[in-house]
């Protein structure tokens, strides 16, 4: 009895040996690594679900070339360094032929140097400036930038005629991220920076901050951050009694934001992806048919969509579209491709990528909303 | 720069309310079996996630609000039977490890039910400002200060009136001759949990209105109140309730008067300074008291 058991193991495990064995030459190997759990779980999670999602589309619709996808993953947990240890399994051992990944800008500028040498190309999802600025020649991205976001708000606000204003952030990367790029940009806008505040991204009050702002002459409060602190800082203002306009970034660009900071989110201006107002787009607008296609199908597997889900999407189908215009996975080939990547519609707007320009999303790739009766209302 | 003195005053006393809450469900376990339990944060997020849960499931406040308390208690009841009991006998150090483990578990479990999302909790009166002179505050502000005093002066008249809070405090200062005594030892310790989960529910669902609260929203208030227990004597009800209220106070004038950046910083400094003078806390016993 004893000896027919550790045979059947013993077959069990060479088949399990010779399955594992086979290699690819069949099939696309996409690989993936994000944080699916841990603090930047909120970008990883809708990410792994829509690459998840998709491939098995594209599988079942024959794949790509006659060849099937597969998808590789590995969990970083928010870890910069997991994600070297990560993005070499999967060029080492592994053998993907494109990396679609990097949720956070950590995770990503961690991986580069490691893309580098092995020249793979790398598109990222994670939001940072530094990813493609200088341009690295293998390292793409598909999220929307702080820099586009804070250029939005400023634009807006010179309309409004504000000069003053008041800056107030979190500490985390993202929020340090946005603080710096404000910075930078407000004198080019003609704003000053009157206030520079900044609180923890676990506070639970932030009056002791805005009543300091309430005393400067500020004539606007931009809040930069994401999570809870920014609609208790948006409910702090209004129970200070503060009437000065509020914007925010495209962090807290989701219904949650307006559930939370309820009637003080009134008014409140922010930038945000198409995604987020799909429904009121335009029939005339080219990215309506993404946007709604996507949210359906995402919507109707997981619940509520997010924009980061979306940044999945893109990275996917530009992987997907260069790989097809370069007629196999010959990895320089499809890297050229990828940035000759021109006029495709996804989630965050229209790609068209160049040598100099490896994210390829214009400024107005953002729409500016305001926060009526409870809901969006794009008004720019 | 001084007429916004009160604001910050009031900022501060609120935060420090809670802090001084969760200190004391530190303090009470303590009190009782020289543990720290670092699942009393836990405690503060479990009441206030049940309590909403509750609320959107439809149940009217009052009884939501009851019934996580409960749920609560049992949560903290649970822990006490099933972790910490069948450790009895193991050392100090190993019990304070059980309770780091079982903060890890009930936040797993916190994310696996209610999710990652935040979830906000109505205001129990309005969210009309009140204008106290140059500072405005909102009625959930005087419900958590309220809340806080009346449950401090509770704690404080049950451990000092009653024989149980009585037999409670003879458990920490000698369990054997407790026993000898004729109290029961392990049920004295079943009911320190139950009364610092009742406290962490509490301050959750005082705080949940203000401050949103998600299934991590425990580490930072454990955090706090740890803080806050040691700062006021680790051991000293009324010393973690002072210390919460101080670092609350701390806290928010240093972000008001210095730098909001260094607001945490300049917190825990002074606690650094207050240990580094007097080890045992503010209010703290001398250790060699306790030999």
């Amino acid at each position: 009895m004893k000896t027919r058991i550790g045979l059947f193991a013993f077959a069990l495990g060479a088949a399990m040996l010779a399955t594992g064995g086979v290699h690819a030459g069949d099939t696309i190997k996409i690989g993936t690594f994000l944080s699916v759990t841990g603090p930047a779980s909120f970008l990883g999670d809708p990410e792994l679900r829509t690459l998840q999602m998709y491939v098995e589309e594209l599988n079942a619709g024959g794949g790509i070339l006659g060849k099937k996808l597969e998808l590789v993953h590995y969990d970083t947990a928010g870890q910069a360094k997991e994600a070297v240890t990560f993005v070499k399994r999967l060029i080492q051992n592994d053998g993907v032929d494109v990396i679609v990944g990097g949720s956070s800008t950590g995770d990503t500028m961690a991986a580069i140097p490691e893309v580098e040498k092995a020249e793979i190309p790398l598109i990222s999802l994670a939001g940072g400036v530094e990813i493609v600025e200088p341009v690295k020649k293998w390292v793409f991205k598909t999220p929307h930038t702080d820099r586009m976001a804070a250029i939005r708000i400023f634009e807006d606000m010179k309309k409004r005629g504000i000069r003053k204003l008041a800056l107030i952030t979190g500490d985390g990367g993202f929020d340090k991220s946005g603080r710096k790029q404000v910075l930078e940009l407000a004198p080019k806008y003609g704003l000053e920076v009157v206030a520079d505040e900044s609180y923890g991204n676990k506070d639970t009050d932030m009056t002791t901050q805005l009543t300091k702002i309430r005393a400067t002459d500020a004539q606007a409060i931009l809040n930069f951050g994401f999570g809870a602190a920014p609609a208790i800082v948006t409910r702090n203002v209004r129970q200070l009694g503060i009437a000065l306009p509020v914007y925010q970034s495209h962090g807290v660009a989701s219904k949650k934001f307006i559930e939370m900071a309820g009637e003080a989110a009134e008014g409140v201006r922010l930038p945000a992806a198409a995604l987020v107002v799909a429904e009121q787009l335009p029939a005339t607008d080219p990215q309506k048919k993404v946007l709604l296609d996507y949210k359906t199908k995402f919507e109707a597997k997981h619940g509520e969509v997010s924009t980061f889900g979306g940044h999945a999407y893109d990275g996917l189908l530009i992987a997907v579209e260069a790989i097809k215009r370069a007629k196999g996975t010959d990895k320089a080939k499809v890297r050229d491709e990828i940035e000759r990547t021109k006029g495709l519609v996804g989630t965050a707007g229209v790609f068209n990528m160049t040598a100099e320009d490896h994210m390829g999303l214009s400024v107005d790739a953002f729409k500016l909303l305001e926060v009526r009766k409870g809901s969006w209302v794009i008004i720019d | 720069m001084l007429d916004q003195l009160p604001q910050f005053l009031i900022t501060g006393v609120t935060v420090g309310s809670i802090y001084a809450l969760v200190g004391l469900g530190f303090a009470i376990i303590y009190n009782a079996s020289d543990v720290v339990n670092f699942a009393q944060g836990e405690f503060v997020m479990i009441g206030a996630m049940m309590a909403i849960s509750l609320l959107t499931a439809g149940a009217p406040f009052l009884i939501a609000l009851v019934l996580a308390a409960v749920c609560t208690v049992a949560v903290g009841l649970a822990l006490e039977k099933f972790a910490v009991e069948p450790a009895r006998g193991a050392s100090v150090v190993t019990l304070i490890i059980i309770t780091i483990g079982a903060s890890i578990l009930l936040r797993g479990i916190a994310l696996l039910v209610w999710g990652k999302n935040f979830h906000a909790m109505p205001h129990f009166s309005g969210e009309t400002p009140l204008h106290l002179g140059s500072a405005t505050l909102l009625p959930q502000n005087l419900w958590v200060m309220g809340g806080t005093a009346v449950l401090v002066i509770a704690v404080r008249w049950f451990f000092g009136r009653t024989s149980v809070g009585k037999a409670l405090l003879a458990c920490s200062c000698n369990p054997t001759a407790a026993q000898l005594m004729g109290i029961n030892v392990r049920r004295m310790l079943l009911l320190a949990y139950g009364l610092s989960a009742l406290l962490g529910a509490v301050a959750g669902m005082l705080v949940a209105p203000i401050t949103f609260t998600s299934y991590d929203a425990g580490v930072m208030l454990g955090l706090k109140g740890f803080s806050a227990a040691i700062l006021g004597g680790m051991g000293n009800s009324m010393g973690a309730v002072a210390g919460g209220l101080l670092l609350g106070i701390l806290e928010s004038l240093g972000a008001g008067f210095v730098s909001s950046g260094y607001k945490d910083a300049i917190a825990f400094v002074v606690i650094l300074l207050v240990l580094f003078f007097k080890p045992s806390g503010l209010f703290g016993r001398g250790s060699s008291e306790r030999v």
